[in-house]
């Protein structure tokens, strides 16, 4: 008896986590201004950060080396959105200053899909931010509001 | 069965097949963890699909190879859902599954701050020949394992677990400290126990050009765990504590290797396991299956 209301309480939990599972791939419904709305939360001693690695040689190669593996699947191969995530190309993100990048990298979007990227080191951070900057604007392609930052 | 359900589970099948042979890769940053946890949750919707293995000394009796699967899934960016199953080989015994585990970890709080704590309930259906020593917990010893399968299979437990993670990252080093406590549902005591961890990778820089050698690749970290008794007898009287460096190997490819031997630290424990595990992370699964179910592509 207690085997079997043990293994139902097991399988509803799963079922449970199967149709939260499908039902994250639903994008959310938000406001086109709000995409790009957590830029502006980053704290001020952020926003002032200077990027360690400007005159770095490699920091934009290295970067687009990260960029490729952790980012490039929501984000798109050019940084231009998909309807996983916004364009990086975007005036909003390509012209504030790198620090707040950095924030928002570190402390990932959790409430709206963004993982927290604190598990790369700080460089290999400052490396990302270096290579989405040095895009420079572009229109997005197929999705300019999309679901989650 | 219904012939339209038929067509469905066929689709499914199939479409998750698919998935899985289509699906982009995403390279893990996995610590080499084993019994610790850290606040890195799983990327949302990326499924980690990982096989670990426990080779396991044991006086006076035969050793033994524990094993099992896990199935780690990325719900939301703060919830992460897991699935273990489990088995193991007695030498000159038997092989025997042992049951299942579900997890969940959940990370409260929105921001990155110097200690951040993650939430994870666990419950386990497993039965008494189960080795995998994923946790420690309680008064559990080496002695426990000698039991032959047959005899320690017959013992089902239903267990509830619970875990407090606190990790911080500070300079490319990861410190995890983790306090568990344990309730077997058939009216047995809370058991008590702990994992700490350190880690950190061999080098902080990307490098400039996809390499699998590359040093950053390689995250190298020691960890520590144990019993610490159980509600009538809190403290280390009669419980078990091991100390294990580890590698964990991050392929750009998505596929991470773990090694770490482990020590016994006292007479109860076991005086050596060696503990090994492979994962692979599959990008964009939830989405994918999501998609199959709603009947459109991407």
């Amino acid at each position: 008896m207690k085997l079997s209301v043990s293994v139902m309480l097991a399988a509803a939990l799963l079922s449970c986590s199967c149709f939260l599972c499908a039902a994250q791939g639903k994008p959310e419904k938000t406001e086109p201004t709000s995409v790009y709305a957590e830029l502006e939360k980053a704290p001020a001693k952020y926003r002032v950060k200077p990027n360690p690695l400007t005159k770095e040689k490699n920091a934009v190669a290295a970067g687009k080396v990260l960029f490729e593996e952790h980012c490039a699947e929501c984000h798109g191969e050019n940084a231009i959105g998909s309807k996983k995530a916004p364009s990086l190309r975007a005036k909003e993100v390509q012209e504030v200053p790198p620090g707040t990048l950095f924030w928002i990298l570190t402390n990932g979007i959790v409430r709206k899909g963004m993982p927290v990227w604190s598990k790369l080191p700080e460089p290999q951070r400052w490396q990302l931010v270096t290579y989405v900057q040095s895009l420079g604007p572009a229109e997005a392609t197929e999705n300019r509001t999309p679901a989650k930052p | 069965m219904n012939p339209s359900r038929v067509c469905h589970l066929f689709r499914f099948l199939l479409g998750a097949l698919l998935t899985f042979v289509v699906t982009g890769f995403l390279r893990a940053q996995e610590n080499p963890y084993m019994v610790a946890y850290d606040h890195n949750l799983e990327e949302p919707g990326n499924l980690e699909v990982e096989y670990f293995s426990t080779f396991g000394t044991q006086r006076g009796g035969p050793n033994f190879h524990a094993f099992w699967s896990e199935f780690e899934y990325g719900v939301t960016a703060w919830w992460t859902t897991e699935l273990y199953l489990s088995g193991q080989t007695t030498f000159g015994d038997s092989t025997v599954f042992t049951g299942y585990r579900w997890e969940n970890r959940v990370r409260p709080l929105k921001n990155e701050h110097w200690i951040n704590p993650v939430l994870y309930v666990e419950f386990e259906d497993i039965n008494g020949a189960d080795k995998i020593l994923k946790e420690v917990e309680g008064h559990d010893v080496e002695s426990d394992f000698l039991t032959p399968n047959g005899l320690a299979r017959q013992e089902r437990k239903h267990e509830v677990e619970l875990k407090l993670i606190l990790s911080s990252n500070y300079k490319g080093w990861n410190f995890t400290e983790n306090t568990l406590a344990v309730k077997n549902l058939s009216n047995e005591p809370w058991e008590f126990g702990y994992a700490l961890g350190a880690s950190r990778p061999l080098t902080l820089k990307g490098a400039a050009q996809k390499c699998n050698f590359c040093l950053q690749h390689f995250i190298a970290g020691v960890e520590m765990y144990g019993g610490l008794g159980d509600r009538y007898s809190f403290g280390l009287h009669e419980t078990s504590h091991y100390l294990a460096p580890g590698l964990a190997w991050n392929l750009p490819s998505g596929w991470t290797l773990k090694i770490e031997p482990t020590f016994g630290l006292n007479d109860n424990s076991h005086q050596f396991l060696l503990r090994w595990g492979v994962s692979y992370e599959i990008a964009g699964f939830g989405q994918k299956v999501s998609q199959l179910f709603k009947g459109k592509s991407e």
